[in-house]
């Protein structure tokens, strides 16, 4: 078997609410292999969303290990967190955060920046803006959208640098049913034919099964998997 | 790319934007103002005091030497100053202010006309009854008053018996005596004017009276040295005016660009969090803040140049006689550096605030 791309071990984090001490995830373990679709599930608190934000390196975690793409998170300092959001993941969220002043092509190119890239979109890109269908929509701002096409700009910005995994939560939490549909066919598409590494957090069972494997989390804590 | 970010961010809040500019450019205007006021009404000032056509000006002890109003100077001075050598003239006035800025100048037409090479009239001519006034074209204009009308002044009415080009001692002149008479200053004047014979005696003739012990403490200039006095330095207060304006106008701006970059800060709180996902580092947001302060403050400051331009133009054009201004180009790069320094430092508590900004918990932002 490969080096898996993402290695969780025994990985806890609290927050401090004031005076207490709130234990979110309290000792996760898991592994990723590379072309992975794993879906995330459980119920809210479970802790599902912590280990998005310390994998995606918006948070960092109170102990255990986390390692990237062969890079250790834990011991990571905040400069070196920014780079690894810049070049390792890309994320989608549930409210597409689009930068709304923006168009959608230029979400993307703002994303290219920052990753240090420039000039010409390469052939790859474009043929993934094509079969996101949102090629023709790009020189329109965020509010002249459907949700489905903010969505799809989103994953596009997602994977405009190329990176080790994409971080999707809640992709379709604020889609209607045949918008899901389409959003959860192109991670499934991406994930077969581009070999892209998806971690996707939901609820929904249904977009749940899109994933190669399913992740239950309760209380901080991987309970199943199936 | 950042430029572009900050371009639309400007765009996509435009009343904002322009009010914030409009209101720095208005900070930079009252600066350019105050000093274009300064230098304009210096400038009359010198234009006026050269048209009398004097070569030396002798001002009582204690006066300022530029300012306006007051007499105590004995007006058997004159006598004494026309017997020196190299002396071909005199002449004396008496300045009373009335009505804030304005002063009312009191002359012997004939001892005047003869220093400055006579009078031009536009209309009208030379005093005839003792209540006669000659004013300047400028002042006619903006006062609506030609030949025949009266003005009030040291609550008597005064005729208009002749209008004279402006760049001639002062605006509203008067019979010295009367001047003399109804402001209780009877023998008494302001300056004294003297010609000299030739140029290069001047200084000889100065040198002299500087020795008379009865002169001691008097101002006693020659007209080039007289009117490089009028300079913003030697105007009592002028300055620390200046400095006062500028220093509300930094102070201003900063609460100006502080205001709304801190409701920038706040609204964009989720795109912070979006672009921190992104990848941007706390310098990279800073930065994105800046540069548009930047924007805000150079935009500004050009509002304030045409606000300037405006408020030049309508003070020329409507108060002249009382007001004069000029552009102040020299002082365009120093409002521009009091406008960076305003919205930047106005700029730096919420930069500070959205570059340290928490990413999940700006992201959750509603």
């Amino acid at each position: 078997m490969a080096e898996p791309i993402i290695r969780v071990k025994d990985l806890k984090k609290t927050y401090r609410v004031g005076e207490i001490e709130v234990p979110a995830l309290r000792g996760v373990s898991l592994d990723i292999q590379p072309g992975e679709f794993v879906s995330v599930v459980g119920p809210s608190g479970s802790g599902k969303s912590t280990l998005f934000h310390i994998l995606g390196g918006l948070a960092s975690p109170s102990s255990g290990t986390v390692i990237i793409g062969g890079e250790d998170l834990s011991s990571i300092s905040d400069r070196e967190r920014t780079r690894l959001r810049r070049t390792k993941v890309g994320f989608v969220f549930q409210r597409y955060n689009l930068l709304p002043t923006l168009t959608a092509m230029g979400n993307i190119e703002m994303a290219r920046h920052f990753g240090g890239n420039s000039g010409p979109l390469d052939t790859g890109f474009v043929d993934l803006l094509k079969t996101l269908g949102i090629h023709h929509r790009l020189h329109h701002k965020p509010r002249a959208l459907s949700g489905g096409e903010q969505q799809r700009v989103a994953i596009a910005r997602a994977l405009v640098n190329h990176p080790a995994i994409l971080l999707a939560d809640e992709p379709t939490g604020n889609l209607d049913t045949e918008n899901s549909v389409k959003v959860l066919d192109v991670l499934r598409d991406l994930n077969n034919r581009l070999g892209q590494t998806i971690l996707m957090i939901t609820h929904n069972p249904e977009a749940a099964a899109y994933g190669h494997r399913t992740v239950i989390m309760r209380d901080g804590r991987i309970v199943g998997e199936n | 790319m950042i430029n572009r970010l900050v371009f639309e961010n400007l765009k996509h809040r435009k009343l904002r934007t322009a009010l914030s500019c409009l209101s720095i450019g208005f900070q930079v205007s009252m600066i350019l103002a105050v000093v274009g006021l300064s230098h304009g009404m210096l400038q009359d000032s010198i234009n006026r005091a050269k048209g009398v056509g004097a070569d030396i000006m002798i001002k009582p002890p204690g006066a300022s030497a530029i300012s306006l109003s007051g007499a105590s100077m004995p007006e058997k001075f004159l006598k004494y100053f026309a017997a020196r050598p190299h002396v071909t003239k005199v002449a004396g006035i008496n300045v009373q202010a009335y009505a804030g800025l304005s002063t009312i100048t009191g002359i012997n037409l004939d001892e005047f006309a003869a220093l400055s090479g006579g009078m031009k009239y536009l209309e009208g001519g030379p005093f005839k009854e003792k209540n006669d006034m000659i004013v300047d074209d400028w002042y006619a204009e903006q006062s609506k008053k030609k030949v025949g009308d009266t003005v009030n002044a040291l609550n008597i009415n005064w005729r208009i018996c002749g209008i004279v080009p402006a760049g001639k001692l002062a605006r509203q002149l008067v019979s010295l005596k009367q001047l003399q008479s109804v402001t209780n200053s009877d023998d008494k004047i302001s300056q004294a004017f003297l010609k000299v014979d030739t140029k290069e005696n001047v200084q000889a003739v100065i040198a002299a009276l500087k020795a008379v012990p009865e002169l001691e403490g008097y101002g006693i200039y020659s007209i080039e040295e007289f009117v490089s006095l009028f300079s913003v330095n030697n105007v009592p207060a002028l300055k620390g005016f200046i400095y006062v304006i500028t220093g509300l106008s930094v102070v201003v701006g900063f609460l100006v660009v502080g205001l709304t970059m801190y409701t920038t800060v706040l609204e964009r709180t989720r795109e912070i969090g979006i672009l921190k996902a992104l990848g941007a580092s706390p310098g990279d947001v800073m930065g994105i803040l800046v540069r548009e302060t930047l924007v805000l403050a150079v935009v500004g400051w050009i509002c304030g140049i045409l606000l300037s331009m405006a408020a030049n133009w309508a003070i020329n054009h409507f108060i002249r006689a009382n007001m004069q201004s000029e552009l102040a180009p020299d002082w365009w790069p120093t409002a521009l550096g009091i406008s960076l320094t305003a919205g930047l430092l106005g700029a730096v508590y919420p930069g500070m605030r959205a570059a340290t900004q928490d990413a999940i918990e700006a992201l959750s932002h509603e």
